[in-house]
């Protein structure tokens, strides 16, 4: 099965090895060089000095900044509704991929572009875009402008391709053959999903997961004018990050920003390693 | 394929799942997208042309069109070439260069912008001291808002062409170099012209990401009126002094150029080859 090929794009395993003897040469090697330095000073180093100026208070004063109650409530409110909108993706994803694939009606292509769009619109602009029809002046009468609501509506917008995008090639790669013999077995057609068309699933709805969590973590731009930005109520990490950028406290800044590296690694290694598990039993 | 032998839904379940799903994305993404450009054309054409004509609104344009294009070409070279070693070479370090491609995805434009500026900050940064005093201003000027762009975009064009370059293998390459081709003549009469759909199309997404960004920007900008405000940043500001039209305005430019983007991408996508 190509499965572990194509759920996670771009870490897809380079199972292929390079049939040249793939040494360096003078001009490669060159390049190699310049593209490293360029990376490093681009990424790299910018990303550990955010580490670093974390630490510039030692321990105490990094815990000092992320046990303070506006930044917990901050954290609190981002993990959980991060948490949230990937459940709901995992389900609206999966069905979403599962209706591109499996169905044919009118409008479906219409669909198919629609779903990229959340991915490729300003996060400023998708704030704007949701408080025209969620905001003061909807013309459904529902205004969830500055509440909680409006951080979780915010995240399933601009987290919606995720799963729908990884999901959607494996289900096209599927065979039918094994769908049929499990029907012609006499298994229901829950049970064949359920066992059959699920299980080849997993990974790939983990790795949307994982995604789509990790976006939801960092998310900024559409928050801001929709969610309010209240202190312990509708701020989320992103904008305790900015407010101390703002205030010059680089060093809290890069204590949050740390913190929320290491919650976005951290979900992303164990889906990693949930998406192992079952690969390996399927 | 085998989508015609293949087992169907009984009636019932296609239609509820067809009419969850469309009615999801309808009422999360296409109903609030078309509002807004409702409200751009609720007076005709003088909310846009109002907003046009506005001075500030035009710098800001005029700067997220040339910071968008400068880091679009930065990352088309950088892209392709470290795709290329990443395919093509091995070196030690390459399983980490290659994870550690995808980290802009999962970084907060936020905490991108909050790291440019602890190493590029003429005051504090770590090497912004030294660019300072040489007379290089990078953050609260046009080069660190590249830089914050180049950042988050950086996996696009590069996640499009590895798997391309991995899927045609190298034998038209050898090939090329043992009938006494150089490096350069190989790149540009082989590989380039069978990744080139997959290069139009990380550009394409790339163009699109760079020209929405805002959150890295914002943070390396500094945010002064006229000079360093891009196109997102207008919205925010021009939204929250109450001058909605105009706020609608330049969403819908920017909105447009997005789903032009997005749509460019999605004609061009069967004609790259599906998935497999």
């Amino acid at each position: 099965m190509s499965l572990t090929t194509t759920t996670a794009p771009g870490r897809a395993t380079r199972a292929r090895r390079p049939t040249r003897n793939g040494s360096l040469s003078l001009t490669s090697g060159l390049g190699l060089g310049v593209a490293m330095l360029w990376f490093s000073l681009l990424v790299l180093v910018p990303l550990a000095m955010v580490v670093a100026s974390a630490g510039s208070n030692g321990l105490g004063g990094f815990v000092g900044v992320i046990t303070d109650s506006q930044t917990l409530a901050a954290v609190q409110l981002t993990v959980l509704q991060s948490l949230l909108v990937t459940a709901v993706n995992v389900v609206m994803g999966t069905m979403i991929a599962w209706v591109l694939v499996r169905d044919r009606f009118p409008g479906k292509r219409v669909l198919d572009v629609v779903i990229d769009i959340p991915f490729a619109l300003p996060t400023i602009v998708a704030g704007l875009v949701l408080l025209s029809l969620y905001g003061p002046s909807s013309p459904l009468g529902v205004n969830v402008a500055n509440t909680r609501y409006a951080v979780f509506l915010a995240l399933a917008f601009v987290t919606l391709p995720f799963v729908v995008r990884t999901v959607q090639p494996v289900l096209e790669e599927l065979e039918a053959d094994v769908e049929e013999a499990s029907a012609s077995l006499g298994a229901s057609r829950l049970t064949t999903f359920r066992r059959i068309i699920l299980p080849s699933l997993v990974p790939s709805i983990a790795a949307g997961a994982a995604l789509s969590f990790a976006r939801g973590i960092s998310e900024y731009g559409s928050m801001v004018l929709l969610s309010g930005n209240l202190p312990n109520h509708t701020e989320v990490a992103a904008v305790r990050v900015f407010t101390f950028i703002e205030n010059g406290d680089t060093a809290s800044a890069a204590s949050v920003a740390t913190l929320m590296l290491l919650v976005a690694l951290a979900v992303i290694v164990a889906l990693d390693i949930i998406q192992r598990r079952v690969a390996r039993r399927g | 394929m085998a989508s015609a032998t293949r087992v169907r839904e009984p009636k019932p379940v296609r239609w509820s799942l067809r009419v969850i799903v469309t009615a999801y994305v309808f009422v999360l993404v296409l109903w609030p997208v078309s509002l807004v450009v409702r409200y751009t054309f609720a007076d005709g054409l003088t909310a846009l042309s109002t907003a046009l004509a506005e001075p500030d609104v035009r710098q800001a344009l005029r700067l997220t069109v040339t910071v968008a294009l400068v880091a679009v070409a930065v990352n088309l070279v950088f892209g392709v070439g470290i795709s290329l070693l990443l395919v093509r070479y091995e070196f030690p370090g390459k399983r980490v260069l290659s994870a550690l491609i995808d980290v802009p995805l999962s970084v907060s434009p936020i905490v991108v912008g909050l790291a440019l500026l602890l190493v590029y900050s003429p005051r504090t940064g770590l090497f912004g001291k030294g660019l300072s005093e040489a007379g290089i201003q990078v953050i609260f000027a046009s080069p660190g808002m590249v830089m914050a762009t180049v950042f988050v975009a950086l996996p696009l064009v590069i996640r499009e062409v590895v798997p391309v370059l991995q899927e045609i293998g190298d034998e038209q390459e050898q090939a090329s170099q043992s009938l006494g081709a150089n490096a350069f003549q190989t790149f540009r009469r082989i590989t380039l012209p069978s990744i080139k759909w997959a290069v139009v199309y990380g550009v394409v997404l790339a163009l699109a990401r760079s020209l929405g960004e805002y959150g890295a920007v914002k943070v390396v900008s500094g945010n002064v009126t006229g000079q360093s405000r891009t196109a997102t940043m207008i919205v925010e500001s021009k939204y929250q002094g109450f001058e909605q039209p105009a706020a609608y305005a330049v969403a819908f430019l920017l909105a447009m150029a997005s789903v032009v983007c997005i749509v460019i991408v999605g004609i061009l996508r069967p004609s790259t080859g599906d998935h497999s």
